[in-house]
Parts: C-alpha cells; sequence; structure tokens
C-alpha cells in the first residue's frame, strides 16, 4: 500500500490503554489499547456486534468507559467537563454509520449548522465560504439545496464527511464509512477519505468489516476479536498471519 | 463477547426499574431548569418551536373548541330550562369553560397533536444518531432541542388555551343567540360576570403547567427513545398517555390549591 501522506511517529493523537466497556453483563470491550500518530490512519476491523463502534463513541465522549484511559490530544476525555470535551470535540469529526444527517435540515443548513452554533460570530459570508469549500471538496456543489431524503446512499455518507469537515478537524473517527453501499460508491468513499486525509492533515480511526475498505485506507490495521485485539499492523502482516481467529475473519469477510 | 450470571435487582427487575425512570425524569426536569436559564438562549429556534406548536394545534384547537361550546350549551340547557334558570346559562358556560374547559380540552388536544409528535422527532433523531452528531459537533443538544420545545409549550399553551376559550364562547353564543336572541355584549358580560381575578390567574396558571408537562414529558421519551423506528413509535405513544395521566393529576392538585385559597 502506498502512503502519500506523512506520519509523524513522535506525536501521539489519540492514546487509548487498557480499555473495559460493559453493557450490564455483556462484556464489548476487554483491555483494549491504541496509539493513533499524528497523519495516520488506523483501520479497526471485525465482526458487526464486536464493540468496534462503542470504541470510537468513547473517543469521541459519548459513552464513558468503565475502566481504563481514553487520551485525545493530550486531554483525558472521561475526566473533561462538558465545557472542555465540547472543545475538544471541536477537533474530533464523527461521520456516522448512517450519516446521521438532520432531517429536517437541507443540505445547506446541515453544513451551516455546527459552524454556526460554535462561531456564532461569523458573518455570513464566512459561512458561505467555509460551506462552498468543504461542499467542493466531497464533489457534491448541486446538492446545496436538496433535503437530506432525496440524497442517495453515497450522497448522504459525503454530505456526512462534509459537515465534519467544515469544523477542520484534526482526528476523524469514521463509523463504517462504506456499509450498505454499492462497491463502485465503496470505491468513492475510500477515495474520499484518503483525499481528506491528504487535503486537511487528518488523522484517522476507520472503523469497518470490509478489507477492500482496510486496504485502501489504512496505515495500519487491527482485528478487534472477542473484545481485544488479536493483531495490529499493515494489512498484509495482519493477514499473513497464522491466527485462525484472523483467518476465520478474513474468510467470513469474503463469504460475506 | 461474553454473558456472565444473571444481573441482581435491588427489589425486583419491574420496580427497579420503575425507580431508575422515576429517577431519570427527575434529573432531566431539573437539567431542563438548570440549562433553561444559562446561556447561550437559542431565541430563533424557540419562536421557531412556538410558530410551528402554535400552527401545528390551531385548527384542531379551532374545531374542538367551537363545537364544545355548543354541545357543552345545548346540554346544559334542558337542566337549566327544569328550573326555569336558562338566563344564567351565559354565567355557567363561562365558568366552565374559562376555568376549566378551554385549558383542559387544550392541553388534551396538545398532548395528542403536540406532545406525539415531540415525542416521535425526538425519538426518531434520538435512533438515526442525530442528536449524538450534534453532540459529537460540540453542540449541546439538550439545550438545542429541550429546552426550546419545553419553553415553546409553556408559553404556546396558555396562548392556546386562551384562544380556546374564546371559540368555545363564541360556539355557545351562537347557540344561545338562536334560541333567546341575547346580544352579543350582554352574553359576554354575562359570562364573565361571576369570574373573577383568581379563577383567570388559576385557568392561566393551569394552562402553564399543562403546557410545562406535555413538553417535558414528550422531550423525555423521545430523548430516551430506544429500539429502531419502534422504538419512535413507543416513544409517542408513551408521550401522550403519561401526559394525559399527569394533566389530570395536575388539574385536581390546581383546583383544590386554587379552592383553599378562595378560603381567605
Amino acid at each position: 500500500m502506498e502512503t502519500l501522506h506523512v506520519i509523524d511517529y513522535n506525536e501521539t493523537v489519540i492514546s487509548i490503554k487498557d480499555l473495559y466497556k460493559s453493557f450490564g453483563d455483556l462484556h464489548v470491550l476487554k483491555g483494549v489499547s491504541l496509539d493513533l500518530h499524528k497523519g495516520e490512519n488506523i483501520v479497526v476491523l471485525g465482526k458487526s456486534g464486536t464493540g468496534k463502534s462503542v470504541l470510537i463513541k468513547i473517543i469521541s465522549g459519548l459513552l464513558k468507559p468503565d475502566k481504563g484511559e481514553v487520551i485525545v490530544l493530550g486531554k483525558k476525555v472521561d475526566e473533561l467537563k462538558r465545557k472542555e470535551l465540547n472543545e475538544l470535540r471541536l477537533h474530533i469529526g464523527f461521520s456516522f454509520q448512517n450519516s446521521a444527517l438532520y432531517d429536517s435540515m437541507n443540505v445547506r443548513r446541515n453544513l451551516e449548522f455546527p459552524l454556526m452554533m460554535n462561531y456564532p460570530k461569523l458573518t455570513k459570508k464566512e459561512v458561505d465560504a467555509a460551506v462552498e469549500e468543504v461542499i467542493e471538496a466531497v464533489g457534491l456543489k448541486n446538492k446545496l439545496k436538496e433535503m437530506p431524503a432525496s440524497l442517495s446512499g453515497g450522497q448522504r455518507k459525503r454530505i456526512g464527511i462534509a459537515r465534519t469537515l467544515i469544523l477542520k478537524p484534526k482526528i476523524m473517527l469514521y463509523d463504517e464509512p462504506t456499509a450498505g453501499l454499492d462497491p463502485i460508491t465503496c470505491t468513492e468513499i475510500n477515495q474520499l477519505i484518503n483525499e481528506v486525509q491528504e487535503k486537511y492533515n487528518t488523522s484517522s480511526i476507520i472503523i469497518t468489516h470490509d478489507l477492500t475498505c482496510a486496504k485502501a485506507t489504512g496505515d495500519k490495521v487491527a482485528i478487534l476479536i472477542d473484545g481485544q485485539f488479536a493483531k495490529a499492523g499493515k494489512f498484509d502482516e495482519v493477514f499473513n498471519s497464522n491466527n485462525e481467529l484472523i483467518k476465520e475473519f478474513y474468510n467470513y469477510n469474503f463469504i460475506q | 463477547m461474553k454473558r456472565t450470571t444473571s444481573r441482581k435487582y435491588v427489589l425486583t427487575k419491574r420496580l427497579d426499574n420503575y425507580f431508575y425512570g422515576v429517577n431519570n425524569a427527575y434529573l432531566f426536569t431539573a437539567d431542563f431548569f438548570k440549562q433553561a436559564l444559562r446561556r447561550p438562549f437559542h431565541f430563533k429556534e424557540l419562536v421557531n418551536q412556538c410558530y410551528e406548536i402554535g400552527l401545528r394545534a390551531l385548527p384542531l384547537i379551532t374545531l374542538t373548541g367551537f363545537i364544545i361550546g355548543i354541545v357543552f350549551t345545548k346540554q346544559s340547557r334542558p337542566s337549566l330550562e327544569d328550573f326555569g334558570a336558562t338566563s344564567w346559562l351565559p354565567s355557567l358556560l363561562g365558568i366552565a369553560i374559562v376555568k376549566a374547559l378551554g385549558p383542559l380540552v387544550t392541553a388534551l388536544i396538545c398532548s395528542g397533536k403536540v406532545g406525539s409528535g415531540i415525542g416521535a422527532e425526538l425519538g426518531s433523531m434520538k435512533v438515526t444518531e442525530q442528536i449524538d452528531a450534534m453532540e459529537v459537533s460540540a453542540i449541546n443538544p439538550f439545550k438545542y432541542l429541550v429546552v426550546t420545545r419545553v419553553l415553546a409549550t409553556t408559553i404556546t399553551i396558555p396562548i392556546l388555551s386562551f384562544y380556546c376559550s374564546v371559540v368555545a364562547l363564541i360556539g355557545s353564543y351562537i347557540n344561545v343567540h338562536s334560541e333567546e336572541n341575547t346580544s352579543f355584549v350582554i352574553f359576554f358580560k354575562n359570562a364573565f360576570s361571576t369570574i373573577n381575578f383568581l379563577d383567570l390567574w388559576t385557568a392561566v396558571a393551569k394552562a402553564v403547567v399543562f403546557g410545562f408537562t406535555i413538553g417535558i414529558i414528550g422531550c423525555y421519551k423521545g430523548f430516551n427513545a430506544t429500539q429502531g423506528t419502534s422504538g419512535v413509535g413507543k416513544a409517542a405513544n408513551e408521550a401522550v398517555v403519561m401526559s394525559m395521566f399527569i394533566i389530570f393529576v395536575e388539574e385536581i392538585v390546581i383546583v383544590q390549591i386554587s379552592n383553599w385559597i378562595r378560603t381567605f
């Protein structure tokens, strides 16, 4: 895999140590550790229901861990007060699995909304310029007046990504970016993830069970099996290993 | 993933869940008061919600208020005729509509129309992760969605309640006028002759409390919706049922308090 961007291994933007999370009797994460460096894309692979999304929800402060430490841009997420957490969140972009676009707002309003709510003193000209920039970045300039319901799955994903980019995040968290999309659109989304990384110099965690997406976007992949990372490393290193669970996942993915 | 042994409950599973729900509702309401007084204030969204809520309920309230006025007049007349007291009809209607029917009917209609709408809207936003999307964009969804909606129902429902009473009295007047040829001015003079300042304030207080109840329950149910699209329906349904029940309880309490004040 060719890496066009520069990874700074001296600067860790996300550091997760020995993370545990349960929902009642259901133990989802059981001692997960991970470091994301500046400019790096890490893909977290795993079957559905293995706690991949839970991991990025903990990183963004949507869920609290039971045990363990999550440090994002030098700040311990679970110890932050609401105001501090919101300041940190301005640097984290979260692309949801189903895009989570605001149904009652058109595309332009969806893009403007986070900007206007966080920076109310911006002029209309500045907001319009920011909207233009991100909509161009995702290649959907002609869709600004449309409502989310009239967009295709791929377009919704792109607008969802544009909405996070408008706040100029340093970290991008993608939750199943290619889920439910046809292979051509999947390739376009994979390209977009790489373009975003190069243009905005972001570091990303990409949650997926799609190996094509993992290979196309990840500098490193980590496989989450039974609440723990079974193996992490370059794509080929991970899938050339003799670990039975990884082989099973590889086969599962292609059978799926 | 592994499931461990079955969970232990403090009382029983059902009772634990009940008290957990009561505690959550209390915390949700406390959070509303805490956040409503803090900056930033979303005035634009508040005005938008007032407009939406008012507009959503207006046609139904107009129709229901008018029908109630006519029906209540028609049903009251025979009883008063038996005592030769039909001249008391406007006063009776004034008391019944302004003090009791106006706020109560408005609240019941709004809990069905507005409360369910809020429950379904927020429930849908919750299950499609739109609320989480606000949260991760550093926007406080509670303040933007809940505070504005609860304030909007608290402001709008008293106005709708007043409007409902006026429309119901117009309906009554039409019926009284057709039977007894009473003038508009005399009808309204008689209708308000037995209503005092305390009665009016009780009606306003009831409408404010009902409005707050509809808003907070709709938001609470929507904000805590789970289990996908079926959870949205459940949230909307529970918002209506619970707010209607609590409105009746509040009606009794406020009337009792009002009667107690009257004794001084």
